[in-house]
C-alpha cells in the first residue's frame, strides 16, 4: 500500500530546511486550502454531471450530450452562466444575514470536505476527536439554511427553513447514533485509527448485525440531512417552488447548489470511512494473495469509489420515491428511526462486550 | 314526466311549465325561487340532488338565470328551471349555494358575466376578470372599447375585499362588505406561477404552522372569454374552442359540442364516423389519465414514474398525429361526422397500444402506486364524501373515487356507448389514493372498449352527407353533456334561428373541482394541498374557459 | 464571424436576418481580444446553459413537459434545470394565452428573473393572441408587456419548434456582448438617465 504520508512528509521536512517552523506551516496551510478548493469544484462539478447522467438514465433519457463529448463540458457551461449571473437584492430583507448565509453553508462543507482521508497519509490533520468534529461541523450548516429561509422575506423560504430547522436536527440524532455505534465498536474517534482498525475487514462485515443496522440507519438519516428525495421537503420543489433558497440568484443561489452536491458527497465518504473501510482496500481475513491484489489500486481510488457509490445510491433514492410529507418524516425519526438507533446501540455495546465480532 | 308536473304545481302554483323542449323547462318567478328550489332538492318525491349547469343569460329585455338539475335517484332526469331577475337594471336572484353549494362558484360566474347579483350569496366577488374591470363581458349591451378596460400592469388591490347581498325582513337587500382572510392571518399565495398548480391557478392558503385552514381559490388567469367569442363565430368556427379548454379531452370536448348541434339540427351521424368518434375519446382519455398519473407522480415528488407515463403517451399521440395531423388541439370531430379518415396504421398502433397497456399499468404500479410513501400520501388525504361530491357535483374520476356513480357514458348514453361493455370504475375511498385508483383503472376500461371496436370498424362515410352549407340552428336551446377525461362536460347552446349562436355555454367538470378545494384541504397540511389538487386532476384552462 | 451553434449549421439557417444584422454590427464595433474572447466564452456558457422558468398558462405547456420527457428529452442541451423560482431561470417560456388578469404577474414574473435574462413567445395566442385575439380579456401577443427574443408559433408548436426556438435564442445569445450590452448594470443606467427622480428609491 503506497502511503502518501512519505511524500508530505518529505515536502515538510524540505519547507522546515530552508524556512522557519511558522512560514512551513504558513506554506502549507495556503496550499491545502488552494488544494481543497480546487478538490471543492472539480467534486461538485463532476456530481452535478454524475446526477443529471444518472438521473437521465433512470428515466429513460440521455441526458446531457451536446455540450462537449457525451455532455462533459455541460457543468462548465453552467458555471459560467451561473457566475455572471445577477445577484439581485431584495428590499425588505435582512441584508446581513441575506447574504452572510450561503457562505456559511459552504464553510460548513469545506471544512467537512477537508475532515476526510482521502487516502493512505492523504489527511490534512489527524485529530483525536476526528469524526466528533465532522458531526460538530455539520449541525453548522443547517444555522446557513435558517437564516436564508428567515433573512429573505419571503413565506416559501420561511415555511422551508422551519421544515429544514426541524428536520436535521431531528434527523442528526440518529446520525449521530449510528456512527456512535461504530465508535463503540472501533473505540476510537480518531479517523485514522478507524481506518486502520479496518485493515482486516471493514467494519460493516467485522461488526455484522448492529453494523448493518447502523448502516441502513446511516445511509437513511444522511439522505434526510444533505436535504435529498424523498427527504427533500426543506426545497420541496412542487410545493416551495424552490425552499429556502428561493430568493437567492447568481453565485448565491451556485452556492447552495454547489453545497448540496458536496453534502451528498461527503455524507457518502463518511459512510465509506465509517462502514466501508474509507480508503482500505477490499481485505478478506486469510486470502493474503487477494488481499495483495487489492493493496495496488491505489488508496485515494479506493475511498473515492466508495463515496461516489454511496452517492449512487442515494442518488437513486431520489429519483425512485416520492417526498414525504414533514408529519411523517418527524414521526419516522422519533417514533421509528431513533428508538431503533438507541436498542442498535446497546446492542453493539453487548457485542462488544461479548465478543461476538470478528 | 307528468307526475313531476303535478307535483311541482302542488310545490309552486306560479311555476309555468313550458314543452316542446329536450326536457322539461319550468319557469318560476324569482321571488318563489328560492323555496321552490328547496322544495326540489328536499322533497323525496322530486329529489333533484345534482345542480348540474349554471346557465346566466342576457334575453336582452331582461337577464336571468336557467338551471339544469338533474337527480340521480330517478335515472337522471334533467329539469330546466328558468329564473328572470325581476329588474333588469339592478338584477337579483336569491341564491341557491346554500341547497347545493356547486353553486357558490358558478353564482359567481353568473355575477361576474351578467351583473347578476345573488342575495345571500356568501362571497360576491368577480370569478375570472380583475375585480376593477369595468363592465359585464357576456351582457349584450357590453361595451368592449379596449379603452375602458386597458391592460394593466399594476396588481388589483383590495384583494381580500368581498361582500355579500343580505336581505332583510323587510325585503330590503343591502351589502354587507365583508373579507376573504382576517388580517392576522398567515396566508401563503401559491400561483398563478408555481410548479403544481397545473398551470395559472392561484390559491391563497391561510395557515396554522403548516396546517391548512381554508384556501381561497382566485382562477380567471387563462380566461379568454371563449363564450363571448362564440357568439360572434358561426357554428363550425367555435368548435376549434373545446380544443383548447380542456386539452386533455380535446376529443371529447368537441364531441359534446358537436353532438348538441347535430341533435339541434337533428342529423344522423354515419356508424363509421361514431365508431371512430369513441374510439378518439377513448384513446383521449388514455393519454390524459396517463399524464394525471405522471403529474401526480411528480407532484409527489417521484419526478421518475413522470416519464413513464409520458412514455406511453407519445405512443397515444402517435395515434392521433397520424390520423388527425396534430400531436394536440386535433380538430378533428367536425359536424356531422369527422374531418379525415383514419390512417392505414391506425387499427395496427391501437393494438399495439392495447397490448402494453396492461403490462405497463402494472410497472407503473410497481413504481410509484406500491411505495409505501406514495400510499401513505394518498390514502385518507383530501376526504370528500359522497354526499359532498353530489351537492358539489363533481363528476368524473373524482367524484366516482367518492363512490358516486355518475359515469355519463352509462347513466345518460350518447353515441355508441350503450352497446359497449364495460365498467364504470368506482372506488369507495373517497381520498386522493381514490381518485388516483379509479384513474389508473379507467385506463384497463378504455382499452377494454377500444379492444371491441378495433376490429369493427364498419365501413361507410365518415361524415354526414346532408349537412347544411351554412349552418343555422333552429330558435330554442340544447344541452348537450358527454364523460370527458375529468367528469361531464356539458355544452348549452341557445340559438335564434341565425348562423351565431345567441349564448353559448360551456359546463366545465374542472370548474366543479375547484368548488371543493377548500373543503377537501382543510385540516391537511401544505404538502396536501398539491396532493389533493393532483388527485382531483383540474385542468386550469378548463376552469377559466 | 459566424453563429456556431451544434446541428444548425449557419448555410442551412441563414433565414434569420435580425441575427445576420446583429453580427454584422458585433463585426463594425469590434473588440479587444481579451475582452472579445471573454465576451465568446460567456455567451458559450449562457447558451449552452439555458434554464427554464417553470412556466405555463395552457396547450403549450403540455408539450413543453413532452419536451423534457424521454422521446424529446431537452436535457441533450443542457436546457432541463428548470427552475421554479424566477431567479434563478434564464429565460421564460410564454405558454399560452397571457389575459389581462395574468399580465401583471407575467410582468412581474419577467422583473424577477435576473440578468441576462430572455423570453420566448410560445405558440398562437403568445405570439399574437392567437384563436383568441378578439376577446376582450386577452393581451394580443405578450409583446405588448414583455420584450420578447424569439417567436414559436404553432397551436401548440410541436416539441422540434420548440428546439427550433430555442437554438435560434442560443444565436441570438451567441452573438450579444456581455461586456457592453446586455448586464443590468448598464441598463439600470439607462433606466435612470430616463428617469432621474428614481434614482434615489432604489437600493
Amino acid at each position: 500500500m503506497f502511503d502518501f504520508g512519505k511524500w508530505t512528509t518529505a515536502f515538510n521536512d524540505l519547507l522546515l530546511g530552508v524556512m522557519p517552523a511558522w512560514a512551513a506551516t504558513l506554506i502549507e496551510c495556503v496550499l491545502i486550502a488552494v488544494a481543497i478548493l480546487g478538490a471543492y469544484t472539480v467534486l461538485a462539478l463532476f456530481y452535478i454531471l454524475y446526477e443529471r447522467k444518472l438521473c437521465a438514465w433512470f428515466q429513460c433519457r440521455l441526458g446531457p450530450m451536446r455540450v462537449g463529448k457525451w455532455g462533459l463540458l455541460q457543468v462548465f457551461a453552467d458555471m459560467f452562466k451561473i457566475l455572471i449571473k445577477e445577484i439581485i437584492s431584495i428590499k425588505d430583507t435582512d441584508k446581513f444575514l441575506f447574504r452572510l448565509a450561503p457562505f456559511i453553508v459552504i464553510i460548513s462543507s469545506v471544512t467537512m470536505l477537508a475532515c476526510l482521508p482521502w487516502g493512505n497519509g492523504l489527511q490534512i490533520i489527524n485529530y483525536n476527536i476526528g469524526i466528533f468534529f465532522i458531526l460538530a461541523v455539520s449541525s453548522v450548516g443547517v444555522l446557513g439554511i435558517l437564516l436564508a429561509g428567515w433573512s429573505s422575506n419571503n413565506k416559501y423560504t420561511l415555511i422551508g427553513a422551519m421544515r429544514s430547522g426541524a428536520q436535521m436536527v431531528s434527523y442528526e440524532i440518529s446520525l449521530g447514533l449510528s456512527i456512535i455505534t461504530i465508535v463503540v465498536f472501533a473505540g476510537t474517534m480518531n479517523i485514522t485509527e478507524l481506518v486502520m482498525e479496518q485493515e482486516s475487514a471493514w467494519f460493516l462485515f467485522r461488526g455484522h448485525i448492529p453494523a448493518i443496522i447502523a448502516f441502513l440507519i446511516y445511509i437513511v438519516a444522511a439522505t434526510a440531512e444533505t436535504n435529498r428525495g424523498p427527504f427533500d421537503l426543506p426545497e420541496a420543489e412542487h410545493e416551495l417552488v424552490a425552499g429556502y433558497h428561493t430568493e437567492y440568484s447568481g453565485i448565491t443561489f451556485g452556492f447552495y447548489y454547489l453545497a448540496e452536491y458536496l453534502n451528498l458527497f461527503i455524507v457518502s465518504g463518511i459512510a465509506s470511512l465509517m462502514f466501508l473501510g474509507g480508503w482500505m482496500p477490499f481485505h478478506v481475513p486469510g486470502w493474503d494473495a487477494f488481499n495483495n491484489i487489492m493493496n495496488y489500486i491505489p488508496s485515494i481510488v479506493w475511498f473515492v469509489g466508495k463515496s461516489f457509490f454511496i452517492s449512487f445510491i442515494i442518488i437513486w433514492f431520489k429519483w425512485t420515491f416520492p417526498r414525504v410529507r414533514i408529519d411523517q418524516l418527524l414521526s419516522f425519526e422519533w417514533k421509528y428511526l431513533m428508538p431503533l438507533s438507541l436498542a442498535n446501540l446497546i446492542l453493539m455495546a453487548v457485542f462488544v462486550a461479548l465478543g461476538w465480532h470478528f | 314526466m307528468s307526475d313531476i308536473k303535478e307535483i311541482i304545481s302542488g310545490i309552486c302554483p306560479e311555476a309555468e311549465f313550458v314543452e316542446g323542449g329536450e326536457s322539461l323547462q319550468v319557469n318560476v318567478p324569482e321571488s318563489k325561487w328560492h323555496d321552490f328550489a328547496k322544495a326540489l332538492h328536499d322533497d323525496r318525491r322530486l329529489d333533484f340532488d345534482v345542480l348540474t349547469a349554471v346557465v346566466g343569460m342576457d334575453w336582452k329585455e331582461s337577464l336571468g338565470v336557467m338551471y339544469y338539475l338533474t337527480s340521480t335517484s330517478r335515472g337522471w332526469d334533467i329539469l330546466e328551471v328558468k329564473v328572470e331577475a325581476p329588474d333588469a337594471k339592478n338584477p337579483f336572484i336569491h341564491t341557491v349555494s346554500d341547497i347545493w353549494k356547486v353553486a357558490l362558484f358558478q353564482e359567481r360566474e353568473v355575477y361576474d358575466f351578467f351583473g347578476i347579483k345573488f342575495i345571500n350569496h356568501p362571497d360576491m366577488r368577480r370569478m375570472f376578470l380583475r375585480n376593477d374591470w369595468v363592465g359585464y363581458p357576456l351582457r349584450k349591451d357590453y361595451d368592449a372599447d379596449p379603452a375602458k378596460n386597458p391592460i394593466r400592469l399594476e396588481d388589483e388591490i383590495n384583494e381580500d375585499d368581498t361582500c355579500s347581498y343580505v336581505e332583510d325582513e323587510k325585503g330590503k337587500i343591502k351589502r354587507v362588505p365583508g373579507k376573504v382572510f382576517e388580517d392576522d392571518e398567515y396566508v401563503v399565495n401559491f400561483g398563478p406561477q408555481h410548479p403544481s398548480t397545473h398551470g395559472v391557478m392561484r390559491m391563497r392558503a391561510s395557515v396554522d404552522g403548516e396546517t391548512i385552514k381554508k384556501v381561497d381559490m382566485v382562477s380567471g388567469y387563462i380566461h379568454r372569454g371563449m363564450e363571448k367569442l362564440s357568439e360572434g363565430l358561426t357554428y363550425p368556427q367555435i368548435l376549434h374552442f373545446t380544443d383548447r379548454m380542456d386539452y386533455m379531452s380535446a376529443h371529447q370536448n368537441r364531441h359534446c359540442l358537436c353532438l348538441c348541434i347535430e341533435k339541434a339540427l337533428g342529423l344522423e351521424v354515419p356508424r363509421r364516423a361514431q365508431v371512430i368518434r369513441v374510439m378518439m375519446d377513448e384513446l383521449m382519455r388514455i393519454s390524459s389519465h396517463l399524464l394525471a398519473f405522471g403529474c401526480t407522480a411528480m407532484d409527489l415528488g417521484a419526478t421518475t414514474a413522470f416519464f413513464y407515463g409520458f412514455r406511453e403517451r407519445e405512443q397515444v399521440l402517435d395515434i392521433f398525429e397520424k390520423t388527425c395531423g396534430a400531436r394536440m388541439s386535433m380538430n378533428y370531430n367536425v359536424i356531422g361526422g369527422v374531418i379525415a379518415d383514419l390512417h392505414p396504421d391506425f387499427q395496427k398502433d391501437v393494438k399495439e397500444l392495447i397490448r402494453i397497456m396492461p403490462e405497463r399499468l402494472k410497472e407503473y404500479h410497481t413504481l410509484f402506486t406500491g411505495n409505501i410513501i406514495a400510499q401513505n400520501r394518498l390514502k385518507n388525504v383530501g376526504i370528500l364524501s359522497k354526499e359532498d361530491a353530489i351537492n358539489y357535483a363533481i363528476t368524473g374520476p373524482s367524484g366516482r373515487g367518492s363512490n358516486w356513480s355518475n359515469d355519463t357514458r352509462k347513466v345518460r348514453p350518447y353515441s355508441i356507448y350503450s352497446e359497449l361493455k364495460f365498467d364504470e370504475v368506482l372506488e369507495s375511498g373517497c381520498d386522493s389514493y381514490a381518485r388516483y385508483m379509479v384513474r389508473m383503472r379507467e385506463i384497463e376500461e378504455s382499452c377494454k372498449i377500444l379492444a371491441q371496436l378495433v376490429d369493427n370498424i364498419p365501413e361507410g362515410d365518415i361524415r354526414a352527407m346532408n349537412v347544411p352549407k351554412v349552418i343555422k340552428l333552429p330558435v330554442g336551446h340544447w344541452y348537450q353533456q358527454v364523460e370527458a377525461s375529468r367528469g361531464a362536460f356539458g355544452v348549452y347552446i341557445e340559438s335564434d334561428g341565425t348562423k351565431n349562436p345567441y349564448r353559448v355555454h360551456f359546463q366545465s367538470p374542472c370548474f366543479n373541482l375547484i368548488g371543493v378545494m377548500d373543503l377537501c384541504c382543510q385540516g391537511y397540511m401544505i404538502a396536501d394541498l398539491i396532493t389533493i389538487g393532483a388527485a382531483l386532476d383540474f385542468v386550469i384552462p378548463d376552469i377559466d374557459r | 464571424m459566424e453563429v456556431k451553434i451544434k446541428s444548425m449549421k449557419h448555410e442551412d439557417f441563414k433565414d434569420n436576418e435580425y441575427i445576420d444584422k446583429l453580427v454584422e454590427e458585433l463585426n463594425a464595433s469590434g473588440a479587444n481580444v481579451a475582452v472579445g474572447n471573454l465576451n465568446q466564452l460567456i455567451n458559450w456558457g449562457i447558451s449552452n446553459s439555458l434554464w427554464p422558468l417553470t412556466f405555463g398558462t395552457s396547450c403549450c405547456a403540455i408539450e413543453f413537459m413532452s419536451l423534457g420527457a424521454a422521446r424529446y428529452d431537452m436535457a441533450r442541451f443542457g436546457f432541463e434545470v428548470a427552475r421554479n423560482s424566477p431567479r434563478q431561470a434564464d429565460y421564460i417560456m410564454v405558454q399560452g394565452t397571457i389575459v389581462h388578469r395574468m399580465a401583471p404577474a407575467m410582468r412581474r414574473l419577467y422583473d424577477q428573473l435576473a440578468e441576462p435574462k430572455y423570453v420566448i413567445a410560445c405558440g398562437g395566442c403568445a405570439v399574437s393572441g392567437g384563436p383568441f385575439k378578439n376577446s376582450y380579456c386577452v393581451v394580443p401577443g405578450v409583446d405588448k408587456i414583455l420584450p420578447v427574443d424569439v417567436y414559436i408559433p404553432g397551436c401548440p408548436p410541436r416539441p422540434e419548434a420548440f428546439f427550433y426556438g430555442l437554438m435560434q435564442l442560443q444565436r441570438k445569445i451567441k452573438v450579444q456582448k456581455f461586456f457592453g450590452g446586455i448586464n443590468r448594470k448598464e441598463k439600470r443606467e439607462e433606466f435612470f438617465a430616463a428617469h432621474p427622480e428614481d434614482r434615489g428609491k432604489l437600493s
